[in-house]
This record gives structure tokens, C-alpha cells and sequence, in this order.
């Protein structure tokens, strides 16, 4: 018999009942709940008079809504009415339930994808949900996450369990080192531009390789994330020395005995050398350059060497009609160099890229430097309070705001501009977020996803620029 | 949940690959905390011509007369006719609410991402995948007939043209269970509850570090 893949053993190891239809029950150990796609299901839950399952497997904040200024001013400082509704009834169904909530003055809120693995609230070897596509992120250590509905979401608050069907395996292999100036955002966007975004539907995927291995827990955590962009639900790395290192004395994590048990069980979650999966993609990391995208999907991507495409190139009649519709979009031309798109703003945030490593290098690229003169506004939004304590620790807001970036207050903020944070009809945005879709960060908003480098690359110059030109 | 065995309407061809959940139903309206009331707002950059706010009366908004959903013809359609790995993107359960909340009663596609797939089934809505060439005969049929109905039999597990031309699909059993019957399914899952209990206690015991609480 083949061994497992690492996915094989996480579902193992939480099958609560397989049934006769092919369907599973599934146990959940840890759901982040915030304030956009919760309401609906605690509604539910007092509609049918049920209570949750158990209460301290949830851990709530808000973040998508929350403004990134005037922070001390709480939830006074959402100007928008039906915004403040909505996180003030997180705050009301958190209290009556008895839920953790980081509210909002809290330090430790941020963004849900971000702070599960600051509290220790991610531990390797769980299963988490939530009700947002990116909690493919907590993959990063060797769990089985993925987003679910709100309706998902009552169902795990009532019951501890989901209703699942087995994916199919599938393994992203980046083989060899990456080059200087190329992040995790890099290889996932290349990987993404290679499969399409419907490559990875019906899988959860593995990231493997030296590549991987060589990666820091937060390009492991960048390039999981960003695993629904590529259609798969699931992205996850298995678990090695990095992992939990990152995971020992946070919080939420165990002790003692408890932890040496932990490693021990930990240790296991990989895939077994002889385990077989239904697709293998694999990669030379070596040949990775920095990635922009052009369009309006993340698999519309190109090297910062490389164009725009010509539709008129494109064989496909449905691949060519959503090429042409993309530039029309994006006001680009065909054949275009990646090099001549000129930028209005600079986003370098979201549960992608709001971590301290990502402010580390995006605060490397503009030390010293200005933010060019054309540029309408360029924003720093880190991705918890104690990122952005952190970062104010070793200096990097000085650099930014000496630069000329605006340094802000935790959430989700322009990723998804469902706060204050939008970008204007036509505006081009150099953005560290994950979606690049039609009015994704504002009405009629032109987004090009990157690394936070490439971003703090283009705030500098004002149009992209190969980051690799300005390293030392 | 409302069930789900037969249906017969009127069908709308949006001829367009990867459509995305924020295309669906675009984030600044997942600020309700209601689960009805998103109909106006499906498709909204689609549909009207100018940015869309929430609780504002869309009757009134410029409408584009180039969306398909803004054609006499397709006026009161019910079921989607799509292109591949349609509701991409995020997991707001808002995307099929939005289509439920509009009058859409089925979407057909060669291909659905896979929460947004799941997450219909939730909700009464019925996704179904066909062939592509199937896909495309319908897309041809449907742009050429006014009036063009398809009935769709989820106990026979068909959709069947006008000429009475049939094309089985595939469904889980379990999802076709709840959806005929028109389950809650978190009932169902509490029917285990036993056993829910039981792998836990065991876990305790296996794996304490599941059930610790921050210092």
C-alpha cells in the first residue's frame, strides 16, 4: 500500500464518521470568525435555539471592516453606518456567547488569517475554518484550513464538524533556490500564472521542494494563502524545524509535557516518501523572476522583464476574449512592457502580505529613498497590533513615513476596500493583496498584484521596476 | 431549506469564463447582516452603469442594456447558463444568496469553484456541470430561441431542452438527499452527536494541546 500524503493524514485524524454516501464528518479544532460573514450564522443559531458546540474553539475579530486610522477612537471612528453595525454585532454575539473576541482597540486584533498564527491560535496538525477564502493560509504549519460559508460557519459553531468530501492530492514542487529579490509572492503568482486559476479545483494542495523548505513560515504562510487563488480550497507545507520554531511560547501554544508530545505527533506531519498524488505540478525555482500581474485574474501574470500580452496571439477564442476585455479594463496595450505602467498608489498590506518580514523587506527597498512625485498616495497597513508594535520596535515606521508611505492602523483595508481605503475609477495600484479582480479594491480600480519589494519598488519610481535593480 | 426536486424556466446565457464571487455580488453590499435583500445588487458593476451603494433604491440606477440579465427577453429568467469555474474568488455566501434573492433557481456551467459550489447547495440553489460541448449546445440554443426553457429533474438527475433533448449530471448523494428533502443539515449532523462526542474525549486524551486556551 502507497503511504499518505499529508493531507491523507490530516483527514484521517479527524474523521469523525465516513457514511455510506461518500460523505464524511469531519472534526474542526480551531474557527476565526470576523465580523462579515458571522451575523448570518449566530442568527441562525438563536432561530433554532441551538448554542455552540464549544465555545473555545472560536477565536473572533474584526477586520474587514475596521478603519486604518484614528484607531484609538474604537469603534466611534467607523464613520460608515452600516460598517459600524456590522462589527459592533460581532461585539454583541461574541459577549452573549461567550466567544474570545480581539475587539477593536485590541492589540492583538488584526487580521483573522494573521493573528490564528501570532496567538498560537494555529498549532500544526489542525483543522480551521473560517468564513473567508484565505484561511488556506493556516496550511502554512501543517494544517487542514479552508474557507467555508456562513452557512458552514453556523454548522461548525453548532456541531464542531463540517460535512466533507474527500479533494484529491495534488503537489506543487519548487525545486532549487530562489533568487535574490524573489518571495514568496513570486513563486505563488508564477505558480498561479502556470495551473490558471482553476488548476488546483477539487485538490488540496502540497507546496514542496527546496524552495519551500527554504522558506521563512511567512512566505510558506504567502504562498498558501494565496493556494484559492489557483482554485484549490487547501494549500498547505509540512511541518519541519521552521514551524515550530515559529510556533514555540505564542500564546495559545502548549507547555511542558504537553509540548514535547506536540513536537512529537508534529514531527509526523508530512508526506510519506511513497505517497502518491493525482497531479504534480513542478517548478524551477531558479527561473522565478519577480511577478506583476496585468490583469483582471492572478493567472494573468508576466515577469517584471516581460509585456502585456497580444490577444491577437492567443489561439483560444474564450482565452483571447478575456485577454481583450482585461487590457480593456486595465487600460493597457497589447505588447506593453511591464516596466511602463505607471502607478497612482501603493498598497502594501492584506492577509497575503502584512506580516513583519514583508514590512522588513518592503522598508529595505525604500530606506533612504522618497516616494516618486506622481504617486497619489502609497499606504502601509500592517496586519495585527502587534505586527505594527513590532515593526514601530525595530524602526521601520520611521522609514516608511521618512519615505513618504503612510504608516496605518491593522485590517484588511484595501485588499478588499471595504472600509474607507478605495481606489479611484481608473487608478493603477501596485497592491501586496491577492485579487486582482474588476472593482476588487474600488469602482472601476485597476489592480496589479506583487510582492511588497516590487511594491515598495514602484512607490520609489512611481512605475514598475525590477526590485533586483535596487538592492544592494 | 427550501427543497429542490423539479424545475422548469426560463434561461439566461452569461457568456463569460471565471466570473468571480466579487462580480456576483460586490463587497461594499456584504455589509448587511441579513441573509435576503441582494437581488437588486447581483452583477452589480454588470448590470447598471453607475457605482452601486448599499440601501439605495436600485430601480432608479442607469441600467447597461448590454448585460444580459438587461434584456427584455431574459426578463424573469431562472436559470444561469455560464462558463467554467464560475463564483471563483471568496467565500461570501453572499454570491448565492444574491442569485437565490434575484429569481435563479439553477446555474449550469462546465465547471464551479469550489466553495461557491458547496455553498449552494446550502441554500436551495442547484449547481449543475455539464459537459462543455453540452454547455456550449446550450448557449447556442438559448441565444437563438426567445423564450428558451429548460426543465431540470433532480431526482432523474437530467436537464432537458425544448426538442426534449436530455443531459444527465452528477450530485452527491448526500447533497441530493437534503436538497429533495429540503434538509437542515446541521439536524442531520447532531444526529451524531454521540460520536461528535466521543472522537472528542478521545482527542482530549490523544492530543490536549487542541483544547488549551491562551495563557
Amino acid at each position: 500500500m502507497a503511504g499518505k500524503t499529508l493531507y491523507d493524514k490530516l483527514w484521517d485524524d479527524h474523521l469523525v464518521k465516513q457514511r455510506d454516501d461518500g460523505s464524511a464528518l469531519i472534526y474542526i479544532d480551531r474557527q476565526l470568525l470576523h465580523e462579515v460573514t458571522s451575523p448570518q450564522a449566530f442568527e441562525g443559531l438563536r432561530l433554532a435555539n441551538r448554542k455552540p458546540w464549544r465555545i473555545d474553539a472560536n477565536l473572533a475579530t474584526p477586520d474587514h471592516n475596521v478603519p486604518t486610522t484614528d484607531r484609538d477612537k474604537g469603534i466611534d471612528g467607523i464613520v460608515d453606518p452600516v460598517s459600524r453595525i456590522q462589527v459592533e454585532t460581532l461585539d454583541k454575539n461574541c459577549d452573549e456567547f461567550g466567544i474570545l473576541e480581539f475587539k477593536i482597540k485590541d492589540q492583538r486584533q488584526g487580521i483573522v488569517h494573521v493573528i490564528g498564527p501570532e496567538q498560537g491560535a494555529t498549532l500544526p496538525g489542525m483543522t480551521i475554518v473560517c468564513g473567508d477564502s484565505h484561511t488556506s493560509t493556516h496550511g502554512a504549519f501543517g494544517c487542514l484550513a479552508h474557507g467555508i460559508g456562513t452557512s458552514e460557519v453556523e454548522h461548525v459553531l453548532a456541531t464542531q464538524c463540517l460535512v466533507q468530501k474527500k479533494m484529491k492530492n495534488m503537489l506543487v514542487k519548487v525545486n532549487g533556490q530562489l533568487g535574490k529579490g524573489v518571495t514568496g509572492k513570486d513563486v505563488v503568482l508564477a505558480v498561479i500564472g502556470k495551473i490558471g486559476t482553476a488548476g488546483g479545483n477539487g485538490h488540496a494542495i502540497e507546496f514542496g521542494g527546496e524552495a519551500i523548505q527554504n522558506l521563512s513560515m511567512e512566505g510558506r504562510m504567502t504562498i498558501c494563502n494565496m493556494a484559492i487563488e489557483a482554485g484549490a480550497r487547501v494549500g498547505m507545507v509540512a511541518v519541519d524545524g521552521t514551524t515550530i520554531d515559529y510556533v514555540k511560547g505564542r500564546p495559545f501554544s502548549p507547555e511542558g509535557e504537553t509540548w514535547d508530545a506536540a513536537v512529537k505527533y508534529w514531527r509526523t506531519l508530512h508526506s510519506d516518501t511513497d505517497a502518491v498524488f493525482d497531479k504534480v505540478v513542478e517548478l524551477d525555482g531558479e527561473a522565478i523572476l519577480p511577478q506583476v500581474s496585468w490583469g483582471t485574474s492572478p493567472e494573468m501574470v508576466a515577469d517584471i522583464t516581460g509585456n502585456v500580452p497580444d490577444p491577437e496571439k492567443e489561439q483560444d477564442p474564450i482565452k483571447r476574449e478575456g485577454i481583450e476585455r482585461a487590457l480593456k479594463y486595465m487600460g493597457l496595450q497589447p505588447n506593453q512592457a511591464i516596466t511602463d505602467i505607471k502607478l497612482d498608489r501603493v498598497f502594501i498590506g492584506s492577509c497575503t502580505n502584512s506580516r513583519i518580514e514583508d514590512l522588513r523587506e518592503a522598508a529595505g527597498v525604500v530606506k533612504g529613498r522618497k516616494v516618486a512625485a506622481g504617486l497619489k498616495q502609497a499606504m502601509v497597513v500592517p496586519g495585527s497590533g502587534l505586527v505594527k508594535a513590532q515593526a514601530e520596535a525595530e524602526g521601520l515606521d520611521k522609514i516608511f513615513i521618512e519615505a513618504g508611505l503612510e504608516w496605518r492602523d491593522p485590517g484588511c483595508s484595501m485588499c478588499l476596500a471595504m472600509n474607507a481605503d478605495k481606489l479611484g475609477q481608473g487608478e493603477h495600484c501596485a497592491s501586496t493583496s491577492n485579487r486582482n479582480f474588476e472593482g476588487r479594491q474600488g469602482f472601476g480600480g485597476r489592480t496589479h498584484l506583487v510582492s511588497p519589494a516590487m511594491a515598495a519598488a514602484a512607490a520609489v519610481t512611481g512605475h514598475f521596476v525590477d526590485v533586483r535593480e535596487l538592492l544592494n | 431549506m427550501r427543497a429542490f426536486t423539479q424545475h422548469k424556466g426560463l434561461v439566461a446565457p452569461m457568456d463569460r469564463s471565471n466570473v468571480d464571487t466579487d462580480m456576483i455580488i460586490p463587497k461594499q453590499f456584504l455589509k448587511s447582516i441579513k441573509r435576503t435583500g441582494f437581488g437588486p445588487n447581483l452583477f452589480d458593476e454588470l448590470r447598471y452603469l453607475d457605482e452601486g451603494k448599499p440601501d439605495q433604491d436600485s430601480s432608479k440606477r442607469p441600467l447597461n442594456p448590454d448585460f444580459v440579465l438587461n434584456q427584455p427577453r431574459y426578463e424573469g429568467a431562472s436559470v444561469l447558463l455560464a462558463r467554467s469555474n464560475f463564483g471563483c474568488g471568496s467565500s461570501r455566501e453572499h454570491a448565492p444568496w444574491a442569485l437565490d434573492d434575484y429569481g435563479f433557481r439553477v446555474v449550469i456551467a462546465p465547471s464551479f469553484a469550489d466553495i461557491f459550489y458547496n455553498n449552494c447547495f446550502k441554500n436551495g440553489l442547484l449547481p449543475i456541470v455539464l459537459e462543455e460541448k453540452n454547455v456550449d449546445k446550450l448557449f447556442q440554443e438559448a441565444e437563438a430561441a426567445e423564450g428558451y426553457q429548460l426543465t431540470v429533474d433532480l431526482v432523474g438527475k437530467t436537464v432537458t431542452t425544448p426538442s426534449g433533448e436530455s443531459f444527465g449530471f452528477d450530485v452527491d448523494d448526500f447533497r441530493r438527499h437534503c436538497l429533495l428533502n429540503g434538509l437542515d443539515d446541521i439536524g442531520v449532523t447532531l444526529e451524531d452527536a454521540g460520536q461528535i462526542k466521543s472522537y472528542e474525549d478521545q482527542r482530549r486524551k490523544t492530543a490536549p494541546w487542541l483544547f488549551g486556551s491562551a495563557e
